[in-house]
């Protein structure tokens, strides 16, 4: 029972790294300007490193012997679980499947999921799960450039000139619906607690919200939750498998090749 | 000086194979075949992430996509030590990329293929890679110094890159028939095109000859065309694949591979902008840079304010 749960659990912290990647690696030859092309693949280089030792950890314990998750048989790997689930198995938040968008929504984007992760992982480091704790403790060191390099651009944009205000107001728009997720917990997140290795995401709201703020304050944007934004309904159901019409169309992408060759090596 | 006794010491240099810096003086058609050299050079890099970078979506594995990821990132990173080395010559970054996106300025050829296949990645790795490397090795020693420099570190990379590209195509060598046969696709595509990379023959070759003289240049299309040959015919065997080419024969007299004549039609053709995805790349570059111009201008306004405010602060602490 503990291992359905810490299954669930990791395959949802690997599914939010992969598809943030897989949005981020869309920009590759397309950015802006050329050393932001390289520092946002960069930040999708180490999303997919993270994505990877999760997925490798899922694939040990699902193909340990245990009959509720079907496994047993050896036959996961880090490639079967990214590549050969389907829509509704996927349980990223739907955050971190938006579109990019502009340039401004993507930073905005990486900034409010960044800012989770750096919080989640400070949490996670003290794991009771070993292996957790040492995946979130390694990362948390990329992390924390990525929330540096988002703030920075969260400033430059809002504080940069009036269209480009104007932009991040609009990402703004798009994106906030999505954050409330992010500190609602999924069953298996709030088994975790339960079962001592997880972490408790709704407590880290409130230093969500600070640093969310203190960032927009020196980008000259209002408070996060202010500005009429205040009661937006927030959407939920990503962790659970539920996801936004966009998800389908990112694995059809991303898993292509093994669909269309199935059992290949490559 | 006289432009005679600078022109003098510039050449003297050239011969006891001293570097030229960006300081020293230089006749004005050396700096501009550098100036159009290397910022060819820088855009072909640029250009070269659009073929590769439209199968990082739908690498098969994520090793692969990594490692796929990690090139193309390598390649932007190469674009920008070319540009700063063409920046020394005294060309912004800015005028270079407006040559290129108003089709004044070229790009290598090979990037106006498009990529089929996941096989077309490890092609491009082994066979474009591979024709760019013997090309830079050449250039590590170029006379102009910051350009020699940023080919060292350059090189390096590359044959990482090369080494990278091979191993996919083994991947599929050993793999099901649909994969040998993606594989072999692949390399009949690439092959002709990769020889093309070396520019006309060298009796056509318009600007080969001055630049040889001021060893800008320090082997001839055909000599690197003919060295990429013999690597290739050998390599190929360990993929237990075929070059499309019928008159790819071992010669015992000159101890190189014979092989049959390129398609110069489709060479130039190409190089006019008929190729079958020139549009398309151009047009990628332009819709980046355009709808990147927001950015750029918002990270100059918001540069500019932090420094007056920073400016401001100082005055205040002075006062």
């Amino acid at each position: 029972m503990t291992k359905d749960i810490l299954y669930n659990y990791t395959m949802h912290l690997a599914d939010n790294a992969l598809i943030l990647a897989q949005r981020n690696s869309e920009w590759c030859g397309h950015g802006p300007v050329l050393e932001q092309d390289i520092a946002i693949t960069n930040i999708s280089l180490d999303l997919i490193g993270q994505a990877r030792s999760l997925y490798q950890y899922a694939a040990e314990l699902i193909n340990a012997p245990s009959p509720s998750i079907g496994g047993g048989r050896g036959e996961a790997t880090e490639d079967s679980l990214a590549y050969l689930r389907d829509v509704r198995q996927y349980k990223n938040c739907l955050l971190v499947e938006q579109p990019n968008g502009d340039w401004a929504q993507t930073i905005l984007r990486q900034f409010f999921f960044s800012t989770y992760q750096y919080l989640l992982y400070q949490q996670l480091q003290k794991s009771t799960d070993d292996t957790l704790a040492a995946i979130a403790e390694k990362s948390l060191k990329e992390v924390t450039y990525h929330v540096r390099w988002s703030s920075e651009w969260v400033v430059r944009l809002g504080d940069g000139t009036p269209e480009s205000h104007g932009r991040l107001e609009n990402a703004l728009e798009e994106l906030w619906m999505y954050t409330g997720e992010l500190f609602a917990p999924a069953t298996y997140e709030a088994e975790a607690v339960t079962a001592g290795f997880g972490v408790e995401v709704s407590a880290l709201k409130a230093a969500w919200e600070q640093k969310v703020n203190e960032i927009f304050g020196e980008a000259t944007l209002p408070d996060a939750a202010a500005g009429g934004r205040e009661g937006i309904y927030m959407q939920t159901g990503g962790k659970e498998g539920v996801h936004s019409e966009q998800l389908g169309y990112i694995l059809a992408e991303l898993q292509y090749m093994q669909r269309a060759y199935p059992g290949a090596e490559w | 000086m006289s432009v005679q006794e600078l022109e003098k010491i510039f050449l003297d240099k050239i011969d006891q194979e001293i570097k030229i810096e960006p300081k020293d003086w230089m006749p004005d058609a050396y700096r501009k075949t550098l100036v159009r050299q290397i910022s060819q050079h820088a855009h072909s890099e640029i250009v070269g992430m659009l073929p590769e970078g439209n199968w990082i979506g739908r690498a098969p594995s994520l090793k692969r996509k990594a490692i796929l990821l990690a090139k193309v990132q390598d390649e932007a990173g190469h674009g920008l030590y070319l540009y700063s080395a063409t920046e020394t010559l005294g060309t912004t970054r800015e005028q270079t990329i407006v040559d290129l996106h108003s089709g004044k300025a070229k790009y290598s050829s090979i990037f106006n293929y498009p990529t089929l296949t996941w096989a077309d990645i490890g092609a491009v790795g082994w066979l474009v890679d591979g024709a760019a490397i013997l090309n830079q090795v050449m250039l590590c020693r170029t006379s102009y110094g910051p350009y020699a420099r940023a080919m060292v570190r350059i090189c390096k990379e590359e044959s990482f890159h090369q080494r990278q590209g091979f191993d996919i195509l083994v991947a599929l060598s050993k793999g099901t028939q649909e994969q040998r046969d993606m594989c072999q696709d692949a390399i009949n595509r690439w092959w002709w095109p990769s020889l093309m990379m070396f520019g006309p023959h060298d009796s056509e070759s318009t600007n080969s000859e001055q630049s040889t003289k001021w060893k800008i240049k320090r082997m001839s299309n055909d000599e690197l065309r003919q060295k990429f040959v013999d690597m290739i015919a050998e390599q190929v065997k360990v993929l237990n694949m075929t070059l499309p080419d019928p008159h790819l024969k071992w010669n015992e007299q000159t101890n190189h591979y014979d092989f049959g004549e390129i398609n110069w039609a489709e060479f130039w053709n190409v190089v006019k902008g008929n190729g079958p995805c020139n549009k398309q790349r151009l047009d990628a570059r332009r819709k980046a840079w355009d709808e990147g111009a927001w950015v750029r201008e918002a990270a100059t306004a918001y540069a500019a304010k932090r420094k007056a405010r920073a400016e401001k602060q100082e005055e205040k602490q002075i006062a």
